[in-house]
């Protein structure tokens, strides 16, 4: 399948001011040679992707990266194997519990180094810490409208060849 | 013509006698030539089937890179030609097994590219979109002090459900706008078609299109075409002209005159 998710429009400016008189946004070109002209049949028979077709079958990638994401499976963003670097998931992670864990300590002490004392910790704090937590999560202020559907349409790539050789 | 060779067609125009532009280039890198018949020009290349094959096309059909570049030159192509005289579009990846069969087209349908060609002589094709803001009603009522009975669930819900109802407000508004919008070019134009409105992931625009405009308009009212596209921007809202264009949405065989 294809790799890239780049959205069409975006990687090429409109340019309908300037002198070039050739626009070169390629959303409108796909738009025009794809799914606009005249439609003869040549002796190619091609599948033609209608032009919403392709930008379904493009949304449909991104949003299966982007679901995935959501649902927290990431794993190729940070297996070794994949990215061929270390493992960033996890330095983050460390760095997350050691700013964590200082924040904690401050509380109580001066700042000192954190690596001797990640034991000691209080168990009837930890109540306390989960409840601010929760509160502070940013849970349900987030009105951000679900995903639209994936429209699926029936193929409609061949009418090409539905008006082939039209009577002529 | 080899047998692994093609004849790629990128548009027909009235054969006037003028030679090729100079250097012109189609899908592929390959020189553009002219094949002449009855009073007719195809605008074609010789292509490889090992690319443009049935084969190889559907699976590069859906290589962004690649639709990206054959996309480009096609466009390249068609525009050239229609700079020089009006030209019908064709569409995109239209290959025959060699120049008789274009012949054969160009005299099988003469009348009906004749026709087309002169719907398009002298006009040319602008594309005209509206955008709007999905979230118009930026101030959503404040939160009212006193709710204690509320709990934050139904605030939630409440707030949920007046975000909705002004989004679909901000929508007719829109719509209506858009309406208003094409009514005023489309009077202006010679014909007009409303095409859907482009995904995001291809417009690269997180705003709604709400109008996909083209319209064919005599060269001799291109100006008050703009201006009027001013006219309208000016009363607010977004508002993108594109072109001019070959006559893409209006190059039709079988169709009559655009309602």
């Amino acid at each position: 399948m294809m790799e890239p998710v780049r959205p069409v429009g975006r990687a090429y400016p409109s340019s309908s001011g300037g002198g070039g008189r050739e626009p070169t946004n390629l959303g409108d070109i796909l738009e025009r040679v794809l799914d606009r002209g005249v439609i003869i049949a040549g002796d190619i028979r091609v599948n033609l992707l209608d032009i919403e077709l392709l930008t379904i079958k493009l949304r449909l990638i991104v949003a299966s990266v982007d679901t995935a994401r959501e649902m927290g499976i990431d794993w190729w963003e940070h297996d070794p194997w994949l990215t061929g670097g270390k493992d960033r998931g996890l330095e983050e992670e460390n760095r997350r519990l050691r700013r964590r864990l200082s924040e904690l300590e401050g509380d109580r002490r001066s700042d000192r180094p954190i690596e001797g004392r990640v034991v000691e910790r209080e168990p009837a704090r930890e109540y306390e810490d989960y409840e601010e937590d929760y509160e502070d999560a940013p849970g349900y202020e987030d009105e951000e409208p679900e995903p639209e559907p994936v429209r699926r349409r029936p193929e409609r790539g061949r009418r090409a060849e539905g008006r082939r050789r039209h009577d002529g | 013509m080899t047998a692994d060779a093609g004849t790629y067609l990128y548009a027909v125009a009235g054969d006037s006698g003028t030679p090729v532009p100079e250097g012109l280039t189609g899908v592929a890198g390959t020189p553009v030539r002219a094949v002449r018949a009855s009073g007719l020009v195809a605008y074609v290349s010789t292509v490889s089937l090992d690319e443009f094959g049935e084969e190889p096309l559907s699976r590069s059909m859906e290589d962004l890179d690649w639709l990206d570049a054959t996309a480009r030159a096609h466009h390249h192509v068609v525009e050239a030609v229609a700079a020089e005289s009006p030209a019908v579009p064709v569409r995109l990846v239209t290959v025959y097994s060699g120049d008789e069969q274009v012949l054969a087209l160009l005299e099988e349908r003469g009348d009906d590219f004749g026709e087309a060609l002169s719907r398009v002589a002298g006009r040319r094709e602008w594309g005209v979109k509206v955008y709007a803001e999905p979230d118009d009603q930026a101030a959503e009522p404040a939160e009212q002090g006193g709710g204690a009975a509320t709990g934050p669930g139904a605030a939630y819900l409440k707030r949920r459900q007046a975000g909705l109802r002004s989004r679909e407000e901000a929508w007719r508004r829109a719509a209506a706008r858009a309406e208003r919008v094409h009514d005023v070019l489309a009077s202006i134009a010679v014909a007009s078609r409303r095409h859907r409105a482009q995904d995001p992931q291809l417009s690269g625009r997180k705003e709604w299109m709400v109008l996909n405009g083209a319209y064919l308009v005599d060269d001799d009212r291109a100006e008050e075409f703009a201006r009027a596209v001013d006219d309208l921007r000016a009363q607010g809202g977004e508002l993108e002209l594109t072109g001019p264009w070959a006559p893409y949405s209006f190059a039709t065989l079988d169709e009559g005159v655009a309602p």
